[in-house]
């Protein structure tokens, strides 16, 4: 099965995607997380890295997910790979 | 509940049917949620008229197991498809709620809220963790393993990588991640099931073992899928519960999650005022004093324990000679009868006892400050430096283990085979974190909560004035809640009370002044998230066995009938050996449960992800990439790990790798698996043609001309 050109850059843009979510996943999860000491400034009450472990991270890890559901199907539509059985 | 089995048994299904299908599933579980509701307060009324406690658990415990098994029996089936994948008709969202039963185990129910009472910001680590690690499932592995469409992960590892031998792997690895994990939630199940009647813990396994098997033994996935939502649904409302009227008792707002900033702050004070408190002092002073005591016997164990022997024969003589009430010489007699019998004993005991007590003569009862980010201090001298960098990168690397690790366990992996589509697949795994998020993210709310009752309205009150559940605690598992009057002022201090990390969640209500009914939905919701995740497990195991194993490897002829049958006894056995260990009551479970995130993780990651993302990625990459994960991570487990040093006997010096603890053994495995993965496939050739287009196929949901390796 050959692939044609518009596949090939579905799967480019799948990959850049998935890179962009990742630098988000990772600056959330592993930056923050390293300066959290230093992150320590009041915020609603809770310190910021804090609030940021407990909720922040949380929040933008469903976003993350729900933003890329989103996103591929779209990109599924727009190059012809979607699934045609659907309710 | 005629939803719950369709008519149809093929894997072909028209657009209205789908739709039809969610219809009928959403009248089905509004019908369950609100007879949910009605049967709570029907309970509470009858408490109210005066039904005993215990009958309250029976109730609670016979009503909830009944309920799953009927949907089980409702359930029941022979189909392959359906046995295996539940017919992959599973509507996104209520896989998510079933994906997110099957993910919070008992340690999630239960444990989670204690671990961040007692560890303060540290134990974010697994709230992060067990929520962030589904990005990974999202972007790398659910939608290509839901095109690719069979049955296990090994599946996926034996055709991707071409051969017996990486699903062999595949199947080992799945076993040993799985079991361990097993154990723990039957060990939970057993645990619930004691507290809720007074059974024997024997005998509470069997009682809930039951529950796990007539519904995963009569209709696999299938039924496992349709019980998981309805423990879903239990074991939420059992959880926001009383934490909303813990919030609401102590703020007036009914919003634990956005309020409880501002009761952080105020343990935080309170932190400063108990730790220079002179009364917690003066008890941190009799603990240390008893650790002292304790290491000076230990200087010379012989001697110390002939001396104790004579004081204590002593003490009875006197006691005999000056005709004292016979209340205390029974009393001194026992306290000589319960001296070390050798030195060997007396120098295990000695020495355990000064640990106990140096844990014990520490400010806040041990506990780091709840705000703390980390321990040590980076501007302090260089051992607080040290601290730090290393609790910082513990932190770090807990988190990354834990999240590689939620991406690796095949039975989270398994469920986004259910989905109908791709399309599902995807928003499924929206879902599932949306659904596993509501309990994750009211968990540390609920840990400051209980930590301000406990500080603020515990901590002072005269010993007699306790309130009931502090002793009732006490009577069921000394171990769980002990308080004492160490400095004998009559008034309890923090560093008075002992208090274990599975005790938050269960007693959370009598905290909160909530009637004893509620006790009763959390203990039931506990057992729903320990049912829940024991069935996806065992049905892990047992289609590793019949799936893999047997049809794939062993006999490639057998019907669907004699497959599915095959399944069925393996659940039963692989059951049986669980609750065999787990009646054992092995010494470190929390362990163990962290350990299976490392395992999967090494195991795993790598060859599924780069099985998608790198074409080139062959057999031999993948066999050597899983074995060198996997096997460096038991290694540094085995090495370092205390309870597992003593099962294998290690006894050289305890060496960590840049401090790292054993329960991150997985960062060195999930690097050392990529790096061999990629290597060893670029020194050996390329796999064949129609691997390569496999790889192709599952990256797109559907191309012209597709040939489907789905299988129905």
């Amino acid at each position: 099965m050959e692939l044609t050109e518009s596949h090939r850059q579905y799967w480019q843009k799948n990959l850049n995607i998935t890179a962009v979510l990742m630098a988000v996943w990772f600056v959330v999860t592993f930056v923050v997380s390293f300066y959290a000491r230093d992150l320590n400034f009041n915020f609603f009450g809770w310190p910021f890295s804090f609030w940021m472990a407990s909720q922040g991270s949380l929040i933008i890890y469903v976003v993350i997910i729900w933003f890329y559901a989103r996103y591929m199907n779209q990109l599924d539509q727009e190059h012809g790979v979607a699934e045609v059985e659907e309710d | 509940m005629a939803g719950m089995t369709p008519e149809t048994g093929g894997g072909m299904f028209s657009a209205s049917s789908n739709a039809a299908f969610k219809q009928q599933l959403n009248k089905v579980y509004a019908w369950y949620t609100g007879g949910f509701a009605v049967f709570v307060i029907v309970l509470a009324i009858l408490e109210q008229m005066g039904l005993p406690r215990n009958w309250i658990g029976y109730i609670f415990l016979a009503a909830t197991v009944l309920l799953y098994a009927g949907i089980g029996v409702m359930s029941r089936t022979n189909d392959a498809a359906e046995y295996y994948v539940a017919g992959r008709r599973v509507p996104a969202i209520y896989n998510g709620m079933a994906t997110g039963a099957d993910w919070m185990s008992a340690a999630s129910f239960i444990g989670m809220a204690g671990t961040l009472y007692l560890t303060g910001y540290g134990g974010l680590a697994f709230i992060m963790g067990w929520t962030g690690g589904y990005c990974l499932v999202a972007l790398f592995l659910a939608p290509y393993l839901r095109k690719f469409g069979q049955f296990t992960i090994p599946d996926f590892l034996g055709a991707r990588y071409d051969g017996n031998l990486p699903r062999l792997i595949g199947i080992l690895a799945a076993i040993l991640c799985s079991f361990t994990y097993v154990v723990a939630q039957i060990y939970g199940v057993g645990l619930i099931t004691t507290r809720l009647t007074g059974v024997a813990f024997e005998l509470g396994i069997f009682l809930g073992l039951g529950g796990i098997l007539v519904c995963s033994f009569l209709g696999g996935m299938r039924a496992v899928t349709w019980t998981q939502v309805a423990q879903y649904i239990i074991l939420i409302v059992a959880y926001m519960i009383p934490v909303v009227w813990l919030s609401v008792k102590q703020t007036g707002v009914p919003v634990p999650q956005a309020i409880y900033g501002y009761q952080l702050q105020k343990v935080t004070e309170k932190e400063k005022a108990l730790i220079d408190d002179p009364k917690e002092k003066e008890v941190i002073a009799i603990f240390k004093q008893r650790a002292d005591d304790m290491g000076e016997k230990l200087k010379d164990v012989k001697a110390a324990l002939e001396a104790d022997k004579a004081a204590a024969a002593k003490k009875i003589e006197d006691l005999k000679a000056a005709n004292a009430p016979a209340a205390d010489i029974t009393a001194a007699e026992k306290a000589q009868a319960g001296l070390p019998k050798d030195e060997e004993a007396a120098k295990k005991a000695w020495t355990a006892a000064k640990a106990a007590n140096e844990a014990r003569a520490k400010p806040l009862a041990g506990m780091p400050r709840h705000a703390a980010q980390f321990a040590g201090d980076p501007n302090g001298d260089q051992k607080a430096k040290d601290t730090f960098n290393t609790s910082r990168l513990n932190f770090l690397a807990l988190v990354f283990c834990l999240m590689v690790g939620t991406a690796a366990l095949p039975h989270i992996l398994m469920r986004y085979y259910t989905t109908p589509s791709v399309k599902q697949a995807r928003s499924s795994v929206t879902w599932s974190l949306f659904f596993i998020f509501l309990l994750y993210f009211t968990a540390p709310a609920l840990a400051v909560l209980v930590k301000y009752e406990i500080f603020t309205v515990l901590v002072g009150t005269p010993f007699d004035k306790l309130p009931a559940w502090v002793g009732q605690w006490a009577t069921v598992d000394p171990g769980l809640l002990s308080v004492a009057d160490i400095n004998k002022d009559g008034i309890l201090q923090l560093g008075e009370m002992r208090i274990g990390g599975d005790i938050v969640v269960l007693a959370t209500p009598e905290i909160g002044g909530l009637p004893y009914v509620i006790s009763g939905m959390v203990a039931a919701g506990g057992l729903a998230a320990a049912l829940s995740t024991a069935d996806g497990l065992l049905l892990t195991i047992a289609n590793a066995l019949s799936h893999d194993l047997y049809y794939k490897m062993i006999d490639p002829n057998a019907p669907t009938s004699r497959r599915v049958m095959i399944s069925k006894i393996l659940l039963l056995v692989v059951a049986l050996a669980a609750a065999y260990v787990a009646a054992q009551k092995p010494a470190d479970i929390l362990f163990l449960v962290s350990a299976a995130f490392s395992f999967a993780a090494a195991a795993f990651f790598p060859a599924l992800s780069l099985g998608i993302f790198w074409k080139r990625a062959n057999k031999w990459g993948a066999v050597i990439g899983m074995v060198g994960g996997l096997g460096i991570t038991m290694y540094y487990m085995v090495t370092t790990q205390p309870w597992l040093r003593g099962i294998f006997g290690v006894t050289s010096p305890i060496e960590l790798w840049y401090g790292i603890l054993p329960i991150s053994a997985g960062v060195f495995g999930v690097p050392l698996g990529f790096a061999l993965i990629i290597v060893v496939s670029l020194l050996t050739p390329a796999p064949r043609r129609e691997i390569q287009e496999l790889v192709e196929h599952v990256r797109y949901p559907s191309r012209p001309g597709d040939v489907s390796t789905q299988v129905n």
